[in-house]
């Protein structure tokens, strides 16, 4: 923020002091804005669940212990901040099952990223290279599933999927199987609904950094001896990095606290967190132990990514 | 350098019957839909010759660097290298290498990794590569720079990367698209010697596609005038600029004084000329053109002499009025409305620091030249 107040001060030096001023005021509320919503809408309600994962289940309204409560006065303030402690993370760590939704969860996450990827690629890299005239219109196809309710969209999938549901019946109908696939209530069923409702999230910076790309550099590289598919490995590809990096976190993140997708395509058996989280929000009514599990899938999101981009800064730093 | 000079001085291999063409392009036509970028054109090229495509945008001599480097297949015709046919050899396998006019730098490799790139292509040994490498930086004398990614360059660095990148595979031609559009004047002028140089030495065979005719009388060995796909002449850049065969290249190269007329008669050693306006024009190379027949008449500025009183015995003189003088240090540039309503072009190059005969606006003058400061274009 004083970097945009000091680069802005030597073209206005004529200007009044007042002037300059209101002019720094206007280009840091700017800024704050964005960070002042952050800290409402996201910062706070995360304070707010820590806190209440550090209490305990009672039968009340809402169903926890009040934790930081002032009712009591001062004495009971502190009281009550005796009464914090991290028994449902120490919890957590003692039943397997939230350990193993984790675990599991990831792998899901990181098959279903690298499957999107895969699908994505291919149809970033034809639409960047298709006529700039027809782009638009297949920017505008691969954001249309959005104009749908996500909800709808994930139940189609169930009468797809499902023992008779359409794509056994065409199978069927061609002859190719005899027996209907059990695609239905399986981990398959949640890849297929993570790579079909994530697909746009992969697709759109792909295509971004490999619209960017100059042609030039793949046909350099053709020309040096460089066979297509070699270029494509040693030029294209790296230089879309970025792309892919942010395509798989954008995937890969919400994949990981997927809830809708496990819950309608996978069946009862599966174990994903956010399955987890919303059995024991809603069927057990443990706030503070949900709570608890969501303070921990953050930091497990967090903690990586975070040090992904400071290497990444450094190398950038390094390379520039 | 040593005796580089000796080997340009006779190097003419297009005069001799005998010599063999290295790269001919055979009745090459190319078309996009309903576009023709090239048009029926047959040209031949010499090994180690600095061959220039000259033209405007879009006059398609870059459609013909691309169709021998083999980005694009010609509709029609046969492209040549030594005798091998080209149709469908991609551009990995061919042997020619071309230098970009975005220099197409790999961003995310060093300087060493861009130019080592075609040589691992080809499985060079490791040590080998870096001694070429090594090699490479200093013909472009960027030894220092050999770690540095290409945005950490200025952009003759990066255009020195790119010619060391494009050279270091000893290509048997060296294509180079508008090589000079991204430097700045003052290092055009330099590096077009060094590039001539870097010719000499290799020796290479060099084709070059530029707009620029300055760029191109410096450098080529000869020039393929270009126009709508065609091939208007090719010639060395003397006789582009003294010899110009067409109307269009007179125009194209120079500046250049146009009388329209007619074949008045042909004589024993000249030939005179009535031009459209009235003016008697005293030639003696126009001999190719039919009496009668409708010509035009093209000098250049430099050929034409600017005095006050008429010349003795001048066998051309036309009198006038001075409409516009341009002094430019070296020479001055008269702008001169002659009585017929024609206005002449005539620079004088300002050899003494005080002119004998001042001419200024609104002055009588005369332009005089030679029978043979001027050529007769039939088309």
């Amino acid at each position: 923020m004083t970097d945009i107040a000091a680069t802005a001060a030597p073209l206005t030096e004529t200007t009044t002091l007042p002037a300059r001023l209101a002019k720094g005021f206007v280009s840091r509320l700017v800024i704050i804005i964005p960070y002042l919503w952050l800290l409402f809408f996201f910062l706070i309600p995360f304070i707010i669940v820590f806190k209440i994962s550090l209490s305990q289940t009672a039968i009340s309204m809402p169903p926890y212990t009040p934790v930081l409560d002032f009712s009591d006065g001062i004495s009971g303030f502190f009281a009550g901040f005796r009464e914090l402690n991290f028994d449902n993370y120490t919890w957590l760590t003692q039943d397997a099952l939230y350990f193993n939704a984790y675990v599991t969860s990831l792998i899901i996450a990181a098959i279903s990223t690298i499957l999107t990827l895969i699908v994505g690629y291919p149809i970033a890299y034809g639409m960047a290279r298709a006529p700039a005239t027809i782009r638009p219109t297949l920017l505008m196809l691969v954001i249309l599933p959005f104009w749908t309710s996500f909800l709808i969209r994930v139940y189609a999938w169930i009468g797809i999927l499902k023992p008779e549901g359409l794509l056994n019946q065409l199978l069927m109908s061609l002859h190719i199987i005899s027996q209907p696939l059990v695609i239905l209530n399986t981990y398959t069923a949640i890849f297929i609904g993570i790579v079909y409702s994530y697909l746009p999230f992969m697709v759109l910076p792909l295509y971004s950094s490999l619209e960017k790309m100059d042609y030039s550099l793949v046909e350099a590289a053709e020309d040096l001896g460089c066979p297509p598919i070699g270029a494509f490995w040693k030029i294209t590809f790296p230089l879309s990095l970025p792309g892919v990096v942010a395509g798989c976190l954008l995937v890969f993140i919400p994949a990981v606290g997927e809830f809708v997708i496990p819950d309608l395509l996978g069946g009862s058996q599966t174990l994903m967190i956010g399955k987890t989280l919303w059995n024991e929000f809603f069927s057990n009514r443990d706030w503070p132990v949900s709570s608890a599990v969501a303070v921990i899938l953050l930091l497990v999101l967090t903690i990586p990514i975070m040090f992904f981009q400071q290497a990444q800064a450094k190398a950038q730093e390094q390379g520039r | 350098m040593k005796s580089l000079g000796s080997i340009r001085r006779d190097f003419a291999p297009w005069n001799d019957p005998n010599a063999k063409p290295y790269i001919q392009f055979d009745k090459v036509t190319k078309k996009f839909g309903d576009f023709t970028a090239v048009n029926n054109l047959s040209l031949t090229i010499f090994e180690r010759e600095f061959f220039a495509l000259l033209g405007a945008s879009g006059c398609g001599k870059s459609t013909l660097l691309r169709m021998l480097a083999g980005f694009e297949e010609p509709t029609a015709g046969r492209i040549l290298l030594d005798g091998q046919d080209l149709r469908g050899i991609p551009p990995y396998k061919r042997p020619v290498n071309m230098m970009f006019q975005s220099y197409a730098l790999f961003p995310h490799m060093t300087v060493e990794k861009n130019i080592a790139f075609g040589l691992k292509q080809e499985g060079m040994p490791g040590p080998d590569i870096e001694k070429r490498v090594a090699e490479m930086l200093k013909l472009v004398k960027l030894e220092q720079f050999a770690k540095r990614k290409p945005h950490q360059l200025s952009g003759g660095q990066r255009q020195r990367v790119a010619l060391a990148r494009s050279v270091a595979k000893r290509p048997k031609v060296l294509l180079l698209d508008e090589p000079l559009g991204a430097l700045d004047k003052k290092l055009r002028e330099e590096t077009q010697f060094e590039l001539m140089d870097l010719q000499q030495e290799l020796g290479l065979t060099f084709v070059v596609v530029t707009h620029d005719q300055e760029e191109a009388m410096t450098m080529a060995d000869r020039i393929a005038i270009m126009d709508k796909g065609e091939v208007m002449q090719v010639a060395t850049p003397a006789e582009i600029y003294e010899a110009p065969t067409s109307r269009f290249v007179a125009h194209f190269v120079g500046n250049v004084n146009m009388f329209e007329g007619k074949v008045a008669e042909h004589t024993a050693d000249a030939t005179r000329i009535t031009g459209a306006t009235g003016a008697q024009i005293v030639v003696d190379n126009g001999g190719k053109a039919a009496a009668g027949s409708d010509i035009v008449f093209a000098i250049r500025p430099e050929k034409i002499k600017v005095s006050s009183k008429k010349p003795a015995n001048a066998v051309n003189a036309l009198e006038g009025e001075v409409y516009d003088v341009a002094y430019l240090g070296d020479m001055t540039v008269y702008h001169i409305k002659l009585d017929d309503g024609q206005i002449v072009r005539a620079s004088a190059l300002n050899a003494s620091r005080v002119t004998e005969d001042p001419l200024t606006w609104n002055d009588r003058a005369w332009v005089s030249f030679r029978p043979d400061a001027g050529v007769v274009l039939t088309r």
